[in-house]
């Protein structure tokens, strides 16, 4: 495989040449990944193009803070690549502007049965995959065991009540200014909450808020009384300007939030606390069981214009291997979608992956259509002005509902008229 | 023959002209009627793919817009930030000129290099620092405000505090580049004119309020002017500094149209509020060119 670098360069300087573009007929795959996963993917390559003489790939790592616009702009203009990564909460909307193609049916490694269920269905809409998870994500709690203990606690309640109870007790025993960071320019945590108190979030088939209804209600007081009793401080988090720092002081002792943090919590708590923090699954309303979750994560999707599908599925499902999913989480730590990745010891042993293995389990999908971003963000905006004080409860969520039934109004008129696929409220 | 002569002229005066109209209609009238038609048009995330699903609205965005709250609240926010930190800046900026203008000032160049310094420096880096000095607990600025006795104020998390924090941000930023211009329309004005004051007798404040600010009237005028179209234009400083939040209180009309047109893909309704903003300015800068010309 090695090649002469002066003669890489003549190829690169000429690429447009004929007879210059690699391997004789060689196939290019082009790649777009964000971030961290963007850098370290092209590691993964090598081993890939051994294994498929016919196939070079080609990275291009594109920054998350631009990922969005410049796949939209790449749709627009033509130009996609052939596969890419999405953030799994934007396959609704790469499929809405039909940019995407559907998984095929016949390979293991695009099963459904070989992913957790709730992050899987992240990626169907009406009935067909359009992406396959190639790393999860959930956000679950992370705690300063020490501060829970000193409160009376040795280990984490599963239920609401529960739950509340401690943050009380944690406040009362002096071990934390505030019991839980819930910074307000979140919006996770109360849609969470409302989730677990069995809210679809949208009625009507996705084409109306239902968050003035009793289910999201529910969780929507449990959050405020959180606030109201002083176990929350009223902040975004923008004013904490380090949460490692401050976790480390006692300014809160429970975050919720995601494995991303898992390294930067090891990295950037001091010594002495690396044995006081914890991690455990979401408490639920009635135990446990009902400690949902959201399913985040990103997918591997193959666009539509793509005249190369077949070699790019190829590729996908070479990333899905449980051997190369193991070697991309000792890259990036990020954790492996496929289930039977999770078995090697360096998972299955870490005390910190376990709650989240668990919490895996409970994960639903937000709402399948392109403007569940766009509500998230007013869920975020009417929670704030109630918890401020600024609206009460009941005002507040009524003009939820009422921005929500705004925002889908183009829906509602498109789907009487068929022009877009029925979207799905929360999955089951 | 002066007929010809004069149509001749007027061919000539077309063709020299044509190439800035030219350019000035493909890239500035062009792209404001297209701005206004999508106005009146739904165009979002499904038109791109579908161009069929776009429809034609009429008034609605602006209807929607004029109906509730978030643009109202935009337009206050807007105002706010134009209406103190505009004059604010102007005084600022009028202060430092005078001050680099007194004859006995000495390392002229460095306090005028320092005080220019934020004027180019990149707004990101300076957010970050001055979220430093924001924060509630170790900020700097709270911590002066402790040594005089005032409690701890929540400069970017409390509603009532995030759009001061962001006016003195701004201030800080901006008021550099208008005192440069100053510090050129004070030197315009004849010594002669300042000494004769002091012959007659006039106090330094007799003498600025008759010497000083009718020789900086069009200077004034002008930077008045472009001051107000700047700051009707806030954008950076609330996008880095808060994300327009909390409760919206630092959502200016630009970052709402850049959330509806960028972030929603509702570009129907961002073209709205930008023929709203434009409007907006227009009015205000003839009230402003009014009342200046009254004065005088």
């Amino acid at each position: 495989m090695r090649r002469r670098p002066q003669l890489a360069l003549l190829c690169l300087l000429a690429a447009g040449l004929p007879g210059c573009g690699g391997e004789g007929d060689a196939v290019v795959l082009d790649f777009w990944a964000m971030g961290r996963e963007g850098e370290v993917v092209s590691e993964l390559v090598p081993a890939f193009e051994r294994e498929h003489p016919g196939i070079t790939v080609r990275v291009q790592q594109i920054p998350w803070s631009a990922a969005h616009e410049k796949l939209l702009t790449a749709h627009v203009g033509r130009a996609t690549p052939d596969l890419a990564q999405l953030g799994n909460t934007w396959i609704a909307e790469f499929h809405a502007l039909d940019a995407l193609a559907p998984v095929p049916e016949d390979s293991a490694a695009f099963s459904p049965g070989a992913h957790f269920p709730g992050i899987w269905s992240t990626n169907v809409i009406a009935g067909r995959a359009f992406g396959v998870p190639w790393y999860v994500d959930t956000r679950l709690l992370f705690y300063r065991r020490d501060l829970l203990a000193r409160a009376g606690y040795a280990e984490m309640p599963g239920d609401w009540r529960g739950w509340r109870e401690a943050l009380a007790a944690i406040t009362a025993s002096g071990g934390a200014r505030h019991a839980i960071l819930l910074p307000l320019n979140e919006w996770v945590v109360p849609v969470v909450l409302g989730l677990q108190a069995g809210s679809p979030l949208l009625g009507e088939r996705g084409t109306r808020g239902a968050f003035a209804d009793a289910p999201f209600r529910r969780g929507f007081d449990f959050y405020l009384e959180l606030f109201r009793d002083g176990l929350a401080p009223l902040a975004g988090s923008q004013e904490i300007a380090n949460i490692y720092q401050e976790f480390a002081r006692g300014t809160f002792a429970m975050i919720v939030t995601g494995p991303w943090n898992l390294g930067e919590f090891r990295r950037r708590l001091p010594a002495e606390l690396q044995d006081a923090w914890a991690t455990a699954p979401l408490p639920g309303p009635s135990g446990p069981a009902s400690g949902m979750s959201l399913a985040g994560g990103s997918s591997l999707a193959v666009f539509r214009d793509s005249p190369r599908q077949a070699e790019a599925w190829r590729f996908a499902a070479y990333l899905l291997r449980p051997d190369v999913q193991r070697r991309f989480y000792e890259l990036t730590g990020d954790l492996p979608a496929r289930r039977e990745a999770w078995a090697v010891p360096a998972l299955a042993a870490d005390s910190l992956l376990q709650p989240f293995r668990i919490q895996l389990e409970r994960v639903v999908a937000t709402p399948k259509i392109p403007e569940w971003e766009q509500i998230a963000a007013r869920v975020q905006h009417r929670t704030e002005a109630a918890v401020r004080g600024a609206m009460t409860a009941d005002a507040a969520l009524a003009a939820l509902d009422a921005d929500v039934d705004r925002i889908l109004e183009k829906r509602r008129w498109l789907l009487a008229r068929g022009l877009v696929p029925e979207g799905e409220g929360v999955s089951p | 023959m002066t007929r010809t002569l004069r149509a001749r002229q007027e061919r000539a005066a077309w063709v020299f002209l044509g190439p800035a109209l030219g350019l000035i209609a493909v890239f500035f009238l062009l792209p404001i009627l297209a701005g206004l038609l999508l106005s009146l048009t739904d165009f979002d995330i499904y038109a791109i793919s579908d161009p069929q699903s776009a429809r034609f609205v009429g008034l609605r965005n602006y209807q929607q817009l004029l109906g509730g709250s978030e643009f109202w609240q935009a337009l206050r926010n807007t105002l706010y930030f134009v209406g103190v930190g505009g004059p604010l800046t102007v005084a600022v900026s009028l202060g430092a000129a005078l001050l680099l203008s007194a004859p006995r000032l000495r390392l002229r160049s460095l306090f005028r290099t320092i005080y220019f310094a934020p004027v180019v420096t990149t707004l990101v880096a300076v957010a970050i620092v001055w979220r430093y000095l924001y924060h509630p607990h170790y900020g700097l600025l709270n911590y002066w405000l402790g040594a005089i006795g005032l409690g701890p104020i929540d400069w970017l998390g409390d509603p009532r505090w995030a759009m001061p924090g962001i006016i003195l941000l701004a201030v800080w930023k901006g008021f550099g580049y208008n005192m440069l211009i100053f510090v050129a329309g004070l030197q315009s004005i004849p010594e002669e004119r300042y000494e004769a004051a002091a012959v007659d007798g006039a106090s330094a404040w007799q003498r600025f309020r008759a010497v000083t600010l009718p020789g900086l009237g069009p200077v004034f005028l002008f930077i008045a002017v472009t001051t107000m179209i700047g700051y009707f234009q806030l954008f950076a400083e609330p996008y880095v500094m808060t994300q327009g939040g909390p409760l919206g209180a630092t959502r200016s009309l630009v970052l709402f149209m850049y959330e509806e047109g960028f972030r929603w893909w509702r570009l129907g309704t961002a073209a709205a509020i930008a023929v709203l903003l434009l409007l907006i300015t227009l009015v205000a800068t003839l009230i402003q060119l009014r009342l200046q010309a009254g004065r005088r």
